[in-house]
């Protein structure tokens, strides 16, 4: 894995002597014009690839860094590198307003955030053509003195883009290996999934951007000297952003290296028709490739590549584990009811309330949840037990009541917060992050939840996990691959991986057959057996009755009764809450 | 910066009416666009290409003498097949909703160099006999082509509507774009509902290309300029909705024009995307 930094850099040490060569002065410009788009396309993909928020606004934060550049220079006389880093502080400052507004409202998923990014392209690019800034007429930079940092004018801006270009895939390749990509990449597959899971949606998006725009704008200050004169026409347009978008699919948008390979290929493509005089044939020339690529290679180059070659997968450290201590340890026979009640309160709810529009889902309602017992959380279908779920694992926002959970306030936190605090949830329909393996996705949840900082570690302990609950065959299978039976026990182990004190299972029997519900059954108990304490929504009554320590039965939102279960289920308010009210014989109490 | 001038009661309704032409135009070229995008899940940039190679094909016709209006009786069947033959090769690929954009970008590419080779990259404006035709309503000047446009926008887009609305095939359709494998289940023909959709978005492409070569000046590279203004008021509008292009891009072009009486020209855009950037902000959050 550490491999991978030392050949970017010496490839570009071996790239900096291209112009030891003497070549003429156009492969010097070939060559910036594609390390130039290789930051641009690759710095998109950071944000847009990752998380899958495409951004049609790169445009604008290319000619902000391109602009404060040209700024600086011809009116301000400062020395031009000084007005790299402002460029890139620029354009990532109007990236995080950007970003802090937009990413705050709920509703705004893919294609409105393409909306709004493109749509802040035409304000700014309105503004600067107005204002003193450009004035219309453009900014004429050719008094500007070039650095002599190569032997040529051509072969400075060569080395300029090289060193940008390094930088940028560098910072891609750190992003793509580590926890802040696993995040990123989480988010693409099911952002409310991963908020739950602990991942800080709202801040890694940002910080995606924030970086994002920073790379955009440093090459758009290069840009500036390298163009000598700047127009507002070709930055602020839907070109840029479609170009890059174009590269990044071409060559990849899940790799890091893949933007890149697609910027090459399409800048070689375009320079070779426009060197040939055949600029509209390149035009057509480009559309078939795009088309073709599409069709044939629908997840880019990159992938495409590594599919043909693919030598042994980057995978599962340990993957022969034999069934592991945590699973042998386990006492699946160890009778329930002796631990009842002895814990102390852990998760403490009082007057919960919830509503949609009017509806009230939860009217008020007081649990106990107390540590290391099994609690069933019973009641008709719509009687507030998915939203008693949802509301406490921060899905949901409370419209009242408090949430105490070890003495911590929760209600109103976010849910990466609540995840943080020790708390994990199951989907009722399993939730997978589908472009991820099966490890990934329970490595995911050890690393938001667990703390664990590099992805090896997390991978490694993921492994137990999978061993807890069976999967371990199936590590390396994607989520798609997996039948029903074997999602929700992925569910589970998701949830297991962050290591919670609390753990809420959502219906996790639903759908299973008989001997996969004695599975589950026996795999709950295990879970209770290693330290969690477990809330248990369920219709299956065997179940209910073979785990649980005691019930909560909700009811119109509203609690109905509490107690052990053969106990609470004999009441006739709780048999009329299920079955309607008798009217010939009455209910034996 | 040039200043604010207060213009004329007249010269601001009569920009506020050429607001509403051009608005017009931009929801007619948004009409296909939606609904591809919010019932086909297909993201069709070539859909600027279709209009553009069908105002070129208006002109050439027209230039032989035929009546522009006239064309369309070959134009929208000839793009029918186009749009039907595109979504046909889609399907058949199981392109993505981003797969599909990048696609027909480059489809867009590959037109863009068709119509220069034969039609050259300068400006080109068809004559007809009504061309510069125009009327005077209380004190407003109407022209013909542009009265053509918005009748023709408001017709399509209510018919749209009401197909959708109340056909059986209109429902077919909105249930495929909500669950396709549930649509086919209680019989619903998606694959034929969708090559009709598809062909029918391109058809109402090159009617907007033949509304674009009435009244506007054409060259290849312009196709770009409609791609920012029309993604706008289709996703302003709602994706899949009939009315809400029109509605959407009437809402933009007005405020473009009196933006433009009131200031400068080059000011336009920032209105009609500050306006698009504040309702999508603030408006309360669709389902999360």
């Amino acid at each position: 894995m550490k491999r991978t930094p030392l050949i970017i850099i010496g490839a570009a040490v071996l790239l900096a002597f291209v112009p030891k060569l003497g070549l003429p002065a156009f492969y010097d410009s070939l060559l910036y014009m594609m390390l130039h788009w290789v930051v641009l396309a690759t710095s998109w993909n950071i944000l847009s690839g990752y998380t899958g928020y495409f951004s049609f606004g790169h445009g604008a934060f290319f000619g902000a860094g391109l602009y404060t550049t040209s700024t600086l220079l011809a009116r301000y006389e400062w020395p031009f590198l000084w007005t790299l880093p402002v460029a890139a502080l620029v354009a990532a400052t109007l990236g995080v307003a950007l970003g802090a507004v937009v990413f705050r409202v709920k509703g705004v998923r893919g294609e409105l955030f393409a909306l709004l990014t493109l749509a802040i392209t035409f304000v700014i690019g309105t503004i600067v053509v107005n204002t003193p800034i450009d004035g219309g007429n453009g900014v004429p930079l050719s008094g500007v003195p070039v650095p002599k940092i190569g032997p040529t004018q051509s072969s400075t801006f060569y080395l300029l883009a090289l060193a940008a270009a390094t930088v940028t895939m560098l910072v891609a390749w750190a992003i793509f290996v580590s926890k802040f990509g696993a995040g990123l990449f989480a988010i693409h597959d099911d952002e409310d999934a991963a908020e739950v899971m602990g991942v800080p949606t709202y801040r890694y998006k940002l910080m995606a951007l924030a970086i994002s725009c920073a790379l955009a704008g440093a090459a758009g200050g290069i840009h500036a000297l390298f163009l000598s004169y700047v127009t507002a026409g070709e930055v602020f347009t839907i070109t840029v952003p479609l170009t890059v978008v174009l590269m990044s699919v071409l060559g990849g948008t899940r790799h890091w290296a893949g933007p890149a390979v697609g910027a090459v290929a399409i800048t070689g493509l375009l320079y070779s028709f426009t060197a040939a005089d055949h600029a509209i044939a390149g035009k057509a020339m480009i559309g078939v490739v795009l088309i073709a690529a599409i069709l044939f290679m629908p997840d880019g180059i990159l992938l495409r590549l590594q599919r043909v070659f693919r030598r042994t997968p980057p995978a599962a450290p340990g993957a022969a584990h034999p069934p592991s201590t945590l699973a042998e340890r386990s006492t699946p026979t160890a009778s329930t009811a002796s631990t009842t009640g002895h814990g102390e309160v852990l998760l403490h709810v009082r007057g919960l309330q919830k509503s949609f529009k009017g509806v009230r889902a939860l009217a008020g309602v007081d649990v106990d949840v107390r540590r290391g017992e099994i609690l069933g959380l019973l009641g008709p279908n719509g009687s507030g037990k998915s939203t008693f779920i949802n509301v406490v694992s921060g899905h949901y926002l409370p419209t009242g009541g408090e949430i105490v959970f070890e003495g911590r306030h929760l209600a109103g936190l976010p849910a990466h917060r609540i995840a943080a605090a020790g708390i994990a949830r199951t989907y009722q329909i399993p939730r997978p992050f589908g472009h991820m393996s099966v490890l990934d996705n329970v490595a995911l949840a050890t690393m938001f939840g667990g703390a664990i900082h590099d992805v090896a570690t997390a991978r490694k302990q993921a492994m137990t996990w999978l061993d807890f609950t069976g999967l371990h065959e199936k590590a390396n299978a994607h989520p798609d691959d997996l039948n029903l039976h074997q999602r929700k026990f992925l569910e589970l182990a998701r949830a297991l991986a962050s290591r919670p004190r609390l753990v809420l299972l959502d219906e996790v029997l639903c759908g299973l057959t008989p001997s996969e519900i004695d599975d589950a059954v026996a795999l709950i108990r295990r879970i209770r057996d290693q330290g969690s304490t477990i809330v248990f929504v369920e219709h299956v009554m065997r179940a209910v009755m073979a785990l649980t320590d005691r019930i909560v039965v909700f009811n119109h939102g509203e609690l109905l009764a509490a107690g052990s279960a053969s106990d609470v289920m004999q009441r006739p308010e709780v048999m009329t809450a299920y079955l309607g009210r008798p009217h010939l014989e009455p209910a034996h109490a | 910066m040039s200043g604010f001038t207060l213009p004329s009661i007249s010269l601001l309704s009569q920009s506020i009416l050429s607001g509403v032409f051009v608005g017009a135009l931009y929801g007619l070229m948004g009409l296909g666009l939606s609904l591809s995008w919010g019932l086909l899940k297909l993201i069709n940039l070539a859909h600027f290409a279709f209009a553009f190679l069908a105002a070129y094909l208006c002109y050439q016709m027209a230039s032989k003498g035929v009546d522009p209006l006239l064309t369309l009786l070959v134009i929208v069947p000839a793009f029918f097949a186009v749009g039907a033959g595109l979504h046909w090769v889609m399907a058949r690929f199981k392109v993505t909703p981003f797969n599909s954009l990048l696609l027909t970008f480059g489809l867009t590419g590959i037109v863009e160099a068709v119509i220069q080779t034969i039609w050259t990259a300068d400006f080109r404006k068809l004559e007809s006999s009504y061309g510069e035709q125009k009327f005077k309503v209380v004190g407003l000047f109407v022209p013909v082509p542009e009265l053509i446009t918005l009748l023709l926008a408001v017709g399509i887009s209510l018919a749209v509507w009401a197909v959708l609305r109340y056909t059986d095939l209109g429902r077919a359709m909105r249930a495929a774009a909500e669950d396709a494998p549930i649509a086919s289940a209680f019989g619903v023909n998606q694959k034929r509902n969708a090559l009709l959709l598809a062909g029918t978005c391109a058809s109402l492409a090159s009617i907007a290309g033949v509304c674009l070569a009435l009244s506007f000046t054409l060259a290849p590279s312009q196709m770009y300029a409609w791609i920012g203004v029309v993604f706008a008021a289709v996703m302003l509008g709602g994706l899949g909705r009939a009315l809400g292009p029109l509605i959407a891009g009437t809402v933009i072009g007005v405020s473009e024009a009196i933006t433009m009486a009131v200031t400068a020209p080059s000011w336009a855009p920032i209105v009609s995307f500050t306006l698009l950037i504040f309702i999508l902000v603030l408006r309360p959050g669709r389902a999360t």
